[in-house]
């Protein structure tokens, strides 16, 4: 088990103040220990931790490109087998880069079967370019490429599912989770390390920048994400779902209500048809996760 | 001892010999016989390599970026498209220093889709920080290979290598080929030391961003990597001939230059055929010489400049066009700009794009242009299409 007292990224980055992602880097490493080497895409971890000469990394870091973390991890991987090494691999991964601009990558690294960890810090947008959708966006999301207008009521897709994707490759781990809840993070991905094969960790992580809410309340974000069902954190283990956080479920709008990003569902009155479309997705997600308390 | 091996084949044997630890490569013809004969001694436990079947170009360099990154040895083989599509990460592999090694079996660019010779696909890399040479021949091809990890290597360098040669004229044709002893080639080539690596003992972070402030410098250091490469690559080249009995000292080689007052300049298996027409036109009196350039990056402009320095003429065959220039062909201008004002005619021709057969013939229908001073042009159109 790693020890989780070191913090292995360090104070002083540039992150936004109540950023989720920074919150998400603590807790990966937290779980994954010193042993670690991280490979990063290009993205808002990559650019508020590491400006040229200084990094809030003590583990050994590298990044390349935008969309090519998994085929990097797959480098190092096979050299540190080839060299008798045991260090943990991890991608350290955007939505952006993964659901979108890094599927190739990704798909060929889990096909591959390489032992290497990938956690995309998902916080439901290109942020570090100025909040433009990617397949992590939720429907209805106002961003600055699915704009609402006369037209729209914001990105009109609902978010890819990229677990059960992966999974279907036959990771032998895959797990969701949220920063709201530290120590799940923190015991998933000790879990993916020290699972042989590739495994998968999707950690929702608001963005208070880009969501549109004050920054002191990130961790009320994430946990009314899993609170209404919108997000839901499970562990997967050879493709079957093994453990689900169950919860006494709110209605969407509580979470809604609260961002920018979906205000205009709200302006000048509630949008009731829109918001329904809205909570039979957090509906859909409870019926096939099981996630209602039942009392 | 001397085999007849295919060019793929032979490379294969470089590579073996030169102990990569890790192997990252994508099949695209006409480079495929090489990786699937690395993947044959993988399998046989003649190599003691992991090799990685990945599932694109771009992954394929990516993880060797990784791994030499973990400081391993690495190697990777592409084409044309492949090469392309991996554009991005070749500019990140140098700018990142990493000395990777990699095979080009030169291919034309589509579109159209050619499967077939020329060096546009390398050319268009040409400022990407990678080291390039162009072998005219296998032996040529499979020493090139092993010259290439002794100077990527060398900490006054670290930049990675194109070791090109052309499709087919090479990769696919038979030759006699000295391969070399595996200690002979341990001895040349010692185990790779990387400055830095990752490594959870000592961590560090790579691949960090630059700001205004920083950027330029790490371009210009890279630049002065590829000055020191010049003068590695000559004292490797040296010693590999003291060694093995065939010189690389000098990044071009003349072939009849001393009296010339017409001078021919190509890179690649081209070469072969303009020996053979020149001399044919020597019979016939013409003092026509040939430089051959090996070493395209860092580009020999002094040694250019010295061996043409007698020449009244000089037409440069061009396997690639630089679309939209005067010249036409990338490599003409860069051996006009090493001449400079001497009065020394320099010309390019466009000749044998997508595999157009070259025949001494047309090497010497070139050279009478050339005489006429006719050029900058595309050489052996068929009229009749246009």
């Amino acid at each position: 088990m790693a020890d989780r007292s070191l913090e292995l990224v360090d104070c002083g980055h540039r992150a936004c103040g109540g950023c989720g992602p920074a919150f998400a880097a603590r807790l990966i490493l937290k779980g994954s220990g010193s042993n670690s080497i991280v490979c990063a895409a290009t993205g808002c971890m990559e650019v508020f931790s590491t400006p040229y000469p200084q990094t809030a990394w003590k583990v050994p870091w590298i990044h390349s490109l935008f969309q090519n973390a998994a085929a990097v991890a797959s480098g190092v991987e096979s050299a540190l087998k080839h060299q008798g090494r045991d260090e943990h691999v991890l991608c350290i991964c955007g939505d952006g880069s993964t659901f979108d601009i890094g599927m190739l990558c990704i798909s060929g690294a889990f096909e591959r079967g390489h032992n290497i960890t990938y956690i995309c810090y998902d916080n439901e947008a290109y942020m570090n370019t100025g909040i433009q959708r990617s397949g992590a966006t939720p429907f209805d999301a106002n961003t600055t490429t699915s704009p609402v207008g006369k037209n729209s009521l914001g990105n009109s897709r609902p978010k890819k599912d990229l677990p059960r994707i992966l999974a279907a490759h036959g990771a032998p781990y895959v797990a969701t989770c949220s920063i709201a809840y530290p120590n799940d993070v923190i015991k998933k991905v000790e879990r993916a390390v020290n699972t042989q094969g590739p495994c998968y960790i999707q950690i929702h992580t608001p963005c208070c920048t880009g969501w549109g809410y004050d920054g002191s309340r990130t961790i009320e974000m994430g946990k009314l994400a899993i609170e209404t069902g919108l997000f839901v954190s499970f562990e997967m283990v050879n493709g079957k779902i093994e453990k689900v956080k169950k919860v006494k479920r709110k209605p969407v709008e509580e979470y809604l209500k609260e961002q920018k990003r979906f205000s205009h569902l709200f302006k000048p009155k509630p949008n009731l048809e829109e918001i329904a479309k809205i909570q039979a997705i957090a509906d859909a997600n409870a019926e096939i996760y099981g996630i209602d308390l039942k009392i | 001892m001397k085999v007849i091996l295919e060019g793929s084949h032979a490379i294969a044997e470089a590579v073996r010999l030169s102990k990569p630890d890790v192997i990252s490569a994508y099949p695209i013809t006409p480079q495929t016989h090489i990786v699937e004969r690395l993947a044959e001694m993988v399998a046989d436990g003649d190599l003691d390599a992991e090799y990685i079947c990945v599932e694109s170009e771009f992954s394929a360099l990516s993880a060797c970026l990784g791994a030499s990154a973990a400081g391993s040895r690495v190697y990777s083989a592409t084409s044309s498209q492949g090469l392309l599509f991996m554009a991005e990460v070749c500019f990140n592999v140098a700018g990142m220093r990493q000395p990777i090694v990699m095979s080009i079996a030169n291919r034309a660019i589509s579109a159209p889709l050619s499967i077939w010779n020329d060096q546009q696909d390398s050319i268009a890399l040409r400022d990407s920080g990678w080291i390039q040479v162009y072998a005219e021949d296998v032996q040529e091809t499979f020493d090139l290979h092993l010259l290439a990890y002794r100077v990527a290597e060398d900490h006054r360098v670290l930049l990675p290598v194109f070791v090109c040669f052309d499709g087919y004229y090479i990769s696919h044709t038979y030759e006699p080929v000295d391969i070399l002893d595996i200690d002979e080639v341990n001895a040349f080539i010692p185990p790779y030391e990387p400055v830095n690596k990752l490594d959870a003992s000592n961590p560090l972070s790579m691949g960090m961003y630059a700001t205004p402030e920083y950027y330029m410098e790490f371009r210009y250091e890279i630049d002065k990597a590829m000055e020191n490469a010049a003068l590695v690559i000559k004292e490797a080249g040296s010693e590999f001939g003291k060694r093995f009995g065939r010189d690389y000292s000098k990044h071009v080689e003349s072939y009849f230059l001393e009296d010339a007052e017409i001078a021919l300049v190509a890179m690649g298996s081209v070469c072969g055929t303009i020996k053979d027409a020149i001399d044919l036109m020597r019979k016939d009196g013409k003092k026509v010489g040939l430089l051959k350039i090996r070493t395209f990056r860092p580009f020999p402009a002094t040694e250019i400049k010295e061996a043409l320095k007698d020449v009244t003429k000089v037409g440069v065959l061009e396997k690639n066009v630089s679309l939209g220039t005067r010249m036409k062909g990338a490599v003409g201008l860069e051996v006009k700009d090493a001449i400079g004002n001497s009065g020394i005619e320099v010309m390019s021709y466009v000749t044998g794009l997508g595999g157009r057969d070259i025949k001494i013939e047309d090497i010497i229908r070139m050279t009478e242009s050339l005489e006429n001073g006719i050029g900058d042009c595309f050489f052996g159109l068929r009229e009749e299409l246009l």
